[in-house]
């Protein structure tokens, strides 16, 4: 296995939206190219045609009738914010 | 470095049925039982860390609550009413601070509870706090709190084991009763088996993760951590129910855990699964194990050996699907919502990096990276989609297994608890201390931790594994052989923890 760049774990940061100085960057790269070399071994298992499971429950799509009922008022909701306005989440630009 | 309780020991080293029983028979009251509880968690928590946040106005109240319930007054009480208990801090509780052992989450408050937390309040259980824990349940020795490391209330320069290593270090030290839980890869049984106690994983599906904070959706499961077997089943009657708020919930089979716990083992075929007993085995849980095993032979079960080929590859699939999820459910945390936010951003892209940045721990870091890593185009069918059919081959595996045993017995951990910083500077290292407890998650199949003795002054763990909704039958073995052996009467000497 090719050992993972700094620029792999740069990448994979701004994907997941992580500041990561320096140091970090460099601590993740070691790290993970070492967790990694260690999935290695499943290679080895043979599932060519194995169906792959995400669930161990055998529940398929579970469905409820559409009936409204109550919830959270919006002030609990929005209590937690940090910046809240009345109704409204206060945010900074996403556009510029 | 252990005691023995007796009949005039603190109340508060009792199982919760023995102190249930002082609460019928009006020896002591819940208001009295509380404030003793209250009193050993202000006199052990600068030593043991295992609270985030204690609350004794509304555990007060609640008592208040559950003795009118007890003399007669309100709903029929239950098993729980009156008693003492914590809950992991990753399980939120209305107007009550629920951080996940995270500094994103500081200072938020759930306007709600999760559903166990409502099970537990309406069977007047009094909550006293909330248990520290790994940030976002990912570790298996606590010092991946962001706030401060558990101690083992058995030799306290050691870990207590995680994720739930704040459940299982209140249970031991006698500062609660009963703690809920939550285990994604071992975060209830092997904590319990660090601290001495008996911890138990129900089958995926049997409790409700409605708000519980997700870690790994597939994998996750909330269960009891007590002093005995029967405090678990008592828990697990009140907490064990479908729930229309999560959709993977199930209705399970038994109305009463706690019914036939005590018809023994006799004719039970037990499966010693041998790759649980290979490499990284330290001698004295072996030999704790293997005593152990004699035990529930000499009770009447018939003892097998079997091989589970694929369970080295269990910690790869466990460590690609577990971040893979995480990294999908930590995606909320911008930042806007709730929690932490920096505010010296200029924008909306610089608030999330900043926040996440500064907010995440290092190993949770280390797994939203490792996660999207592992999802990532070009890596999917390599890790993801690979660690997912290794699943379905694992799962047929115990299946199989299950068609000759009734349960399988395995050491919880490979070792005992170990000293803090002894593992922190190697992941892979950590990730190791799982090894004999995630195959279970993966699967979605039953687990206790059962107390097993001691290698040298630390205690050992015997996990019992059953077929998906075994749960009666792994709290029977796991009671047969707990009555048979001492272990449950000893506890950590008080004045000793340090």
């Amino acid at each position: 296995m090719q050992p993972l760049s700094a620029e792999d774990v740069r990448h994979i940061a701004l994907l997941t939206r992580l500041e990561l100085s320096d140091s970090e960057v460099e601590e993740m790269r070691a790290q993970l190219t070492n967790i990694l070399e260690h999935f290695q071994s499943l290679a080895e298992v043979h599932t060519t045609g194995v169906e792959p499971t995400g669930h161990s429950t055998n529940a398929h799509t579970v469905t409820r009738v559409d009936r409204p009922s109550d919830s959270l008022l919006r002030e609990q909701v929005t209590s937690n914010a940090p910046n809240h306005d009345g109704e409204f989440l206060r945010v900074k630009p996403i556009l510029e | 470095m252990a005691i023995r309780s007796g009949g005039s020991a603190q109340p508060m080293l009792l199982p919760a049925h023995e102190a249930r029983r002082l609460l019928a028979s009006k020896n002591i009251s819940s208001v009295e039982l509380t404030r003793l509880a209250l009193e050993r968690i202000e006199k052990l928590e600068p030593k043991i860390h295992a609270f985030l946040t204690v609350t004794p106005e509304l555990a007060l109240e609640q008592a208040e609550e559950a003795d009118k319930r007890l003399n007669g007054n309100g709903p029929h009480p239950c098993a729980l009413t009156g008693i003492p208990v914590m809950v992991k801090d990753n399980m939120s509780t209305a107007g009550v601070a629920t951080t996940a052992g995270s500094r994103i989450l500081e200072g938020y408050v759930p306007p709600y509870d999760a559903t166990v937390v409502e099970l537990l309040r309406s069977a007047g259980a009094i909550i006293v706090g909330k248990g520290n824990l790994d940030e976002f349940a990912m570790g298996s020795s606590n010092e991946n709190s962001a706030f401060a490391p558990v101690r083992n209330p058995w030799d306290t320069s050691r870990v207590p084991g995680g994720s739930s290593g704040g459940a299982a270090a209140a249970v031991a030290a006698g500062e609660c009763f009963i703690a809920l839980g939550s285990d994604t890869g071992g975060s209830i049984r092997q904590p319990a088996a660090l601290c001495g106690v008996v911890g138990m994983k129900p089958t995926y599906g049997l409790v409700s993760r409605y708000g519980l904070i997700a870690f790994a959706s597939s994998l996750d499961q909330i269960g009891p951590l007590g002093r005995d077997v029967l405090d678990c089943a008592h828990t697990l009657n009140v907490i064990a129910r479908r729930d229309p708020r999560d959709s993977t919930s199930v209705q399970g089979p038994e109305d009463d855990y706690t019914k036939g716990i005590d018809a023994g083992v006799r004719g039970m075929r037990l499966a010693v699964p041998r790759e649980y007993l290979a490499e990284g085995i330290e001698p004295g849980v072996r030999s704790a194990f293997e005593k152990a095993v004699g035990k529930l032979e000499s009770l009447g079960s018939r003892i097998e050996e079997i091989s589970l080929p694929l369970t080295g590859h269990a910690l790869a699939v466990y460590y690609i699907i577990a971040p893979s999820e995480a990294s999908a459910n930590l995606a909320r945390y911008d930042g806007f919502k709730y929690g932490l936010s920096t505010a010296d951003a200029a924008n909306s892209w610089e608030v999330m990096d900043q926040t996440r940045g500064r907010g995440f721990g290092p190993e949770v870091k280390r797994r939203i990276l490792l996660g999207a890593y592992a999802l990532s185009a070009g890596y999917y069918d390599a890790y993801y989609k690979k660690a997912q059919q290794v699943r379905t081959l694992i799962r047929r595996e115990f299946q199989q297994a299950f068609e000759r045993c009734d349960a399988l017995i395995t050491p919880t951990s490979p070792t005992v608890a170990f000293k803090l910083g002894s593992r922190t500077d190697d992941p892979m290292s950590m990730y190791l201390s799982d090894v004999c407890t995630i195959p279970a998650n993966i699967a979605g199949l039953p687990g206790v931790s059962v107390p097993a003795g001691f290698s040298g002054h630390l205690p050992v763990g015997l996990q019992i594994l059953g077929p998906p909704f075994g749960d009666a039958a792994i709290l029977r073995t796991a009671y047969a052989y707990e009555q048979a052996t001492e272990w449950r009467l000893m506890h950590p000497k008080s004045d000793l923890i340090q």
